[in-house]
């Protein structure tokens, strides 16, 4: 059903845990629809240092916390803005259709952080 | 990798005699049962022995039985059977919210044409109370199908009180007891029900290989028209191999039924007791009233589909009920409908222990599944509890 890159990310996912020193914070998803992700960036001079996630979730929300967290690291805030729901996909080999829009929920979440970001530095 | 298969209420491994009983029709017995010369005869005769042997499991006569090719066929057949024969009397069924899909979706489609269908709530052990079927006959009902027990909570209904009610009551029964044909005693004269679904490969015998049990008498429209096969009832060339599997299956079911529950049953127990030490863990169905190798949790703060998947990493095969382990994406109703919220169901988890489980594997599972639950909680935002999630309905477009 998966991936081998799905299963490896779910496996043994990278960047797993809370990020105190983030400077954002992004939630995305539902408990009662079976998927929550939450990412923490810290941010540098507009370049994303570090990144962090909880998910509560299925496989695939395992693996696309995972992924989202390991593409952004270095990324410039305009850069990572352009990560979608296809691109995090892509970057896992695929993802059962069925689990491409409650479960792909990390660009959602990384951009929902960016935005938090910027709202604070106003 | 060793690997420990606790999904036997998905289906079982076939027994290694149900296959030798089954290979001779595979191969030089290939005749077909309606044909008049030696290789049908023998064909037939197999049919006939498989029809003694099924009937003999569930205390019915021989002629009671008619062969499907699954349990979800047998419920099919029963419910619209039973309506159709029916539908001049009275045009009103009577079904439990926890019913398989098979008669949920039957029970549905029978709504659509017509029929006026009751769905019975559950206590929250999964129990159907038998009052309230006797409140929700009317004149107009001609049958009541409840479950006997379920696969996914593990609870068994209490079928024998519902069916003196529906015999007072002059009303058609029908159970699906797919989940305990050959795990538990059924015997469908002391239980009082007129028509039971079951399949072979919940007791060791072969896929493919289903019955429904309709007591003499009873008139029922064919699922299928065609042939003079099973008295007319069901047309269609016999599969005569599966068939004579689902012979010897029960065969064996019937001689070993005791042995089987007093080596799973101590094991399941062993398999609960260990799990509801770990925090945040909840037991459902029924505590006792339940199959003896059926063990259902919900486990709070992780979802389950990603519990299966990583103890099939560790060679441990279960199912879940959790939405996103289904290809449907739903929750599942039954879940929901013992009250447990949807966030929580996310977490089910279920585990059914076969004859083949052991000792050995149960004690590596009890090893494992905390450390499962431990990994995956470590990952959940809701580790410390449900804080801040939003109460609301899932609007996620699927």
């Amino acid at each position: 059903m998966y991936s081998e890159k799905v299963m490896d990310h779910f496996t043994n996912p990278r960047n797993v845990g809370e990020m105190p020193d983030a400077n954002g914070i992004g939630v995305e998803g539902n408990p009662v629809c079976g998927d929550v992700m939450k990412i923490y960036i810290k941010i540098n001079e507009d370049k994303i240092v570090d990144a962090k996630f909880q998910t509560f979730g299925c496989g695939a929300a395992i693996a696309v916390s995972s992924m989202v967290t390991e593409m952004v690291k270095g990324m410039t805030l305009d850069e990572a803005l352009k990560i979608t729901k296809a691109s995090l996909a892509e970057a896992l080999d695929g993802l059962p259709p069925q689990k491409m829009h409650c479960s792909n929920l990390g660009a959602d979440a990384l951009h929902k952080a960016i935005a938090d970001y910027r709202s604070k530095q106003k | 990798m060793k690997t420990i298969y606790l999904d036997n209420v998905a289906t079982n491994p076939l027994h290694p005699e149900v296959l030798e009983a089954m290979l001779p029709y595979f191969r030089e017995l290939y005749g077909n049962p309606l044909s008049l010369y030696e290789p049908g005869i023998k064909a037939r005769e197999a049919v006939e022995k498989a029809r003694e042997n099924t009937a003999s499991l569930i205390n019915a006569k021989p002629k009671e039985i008619i062969f499907t090719a699954s349990g979800a066929e047998a419920n099919n057949f029963a419910l619209k059977g039973i309506a159709y024969a029916n539908q001049n009397k009275g045009k009103h069924i009577i079904i439990s919210k926890i019913e398989h899909h098979s008669v949920l979706n039957t029970a549905r489609f029978l709504e659509k044409s017509g029929f006026a269908v009751t769905y019975l709530p559950v206590d929250k052990n999964g129990i159907v109370n038998p009052e309230d079927v006797e409140k929700a006959i009317n004149k107009e009902t001609i049958l009541i199908s409840i479950i006997h027990a379920s696969p996914e909570i593990g609870t068994i209904e209490p079928i024998t009180e519902i069916g003196r009610i529906a015999k007072k009551k002059g009303v058609i029964f029908h159970t699906d007891a797919v989940a305990s044909v050959g795990n538990i005693p059924v015997d469908v004269q002391s239980l009082g029900i007129d028509l039971m679904s079951f399949a072979a490969h919940q007791f060791y015998g072969p896929k493919g290989a289903g019955a429904l049990y309709v007591r003499e008498g009873t008139r029922i429209v064919p699922l299928i028209y065609g042939g003079i096969q099973e008295g007319g009832r069901r047309a269609g060339t016999e599969n005569v191999p599966a068939i004579a599997g689902m012979g010897k299956a029960a065969e064996l079911a019937k001689s070993n039924l005791q042995k089987r529950i007093d080596h799973i049953k101590p094991l399941r127990d062993k398999l609960i007791s260990n799990a509801l030490k770990i925090d945040k863990l909840l037991l459902t169905g029924h505590p006792d009233q339940r199959l003896p190798g059926h063990a259902s949790f919900v486990v709070e703060y992780i979802e389950g589909e990603a519990m299966l998947l990583l103890l099939a990493a560790k060679g441990i095969y279960c199912a879940s009920g959790s939405a996103c382990s289904s290809k449907a994406l739903k929750a599942s109703p039954v879940l929901i409908s013992i009250g447990i919220p949807s966030h929580l169901a996310q977490g089910s988890v279920v585990f059914t222990l076969g004859q083949d489980t052991s000792d050995e594997n149960i004690a590596y599972f009890n090893e494992t599944f905390p450390q499962i639950i431990t990994r995956l909680r470590e990952i959940s935002p809701y580790a410390k509890g449900w804080e801040g999630m939003e109460d609301s309905s899932c609007t996620v477009k699927k």
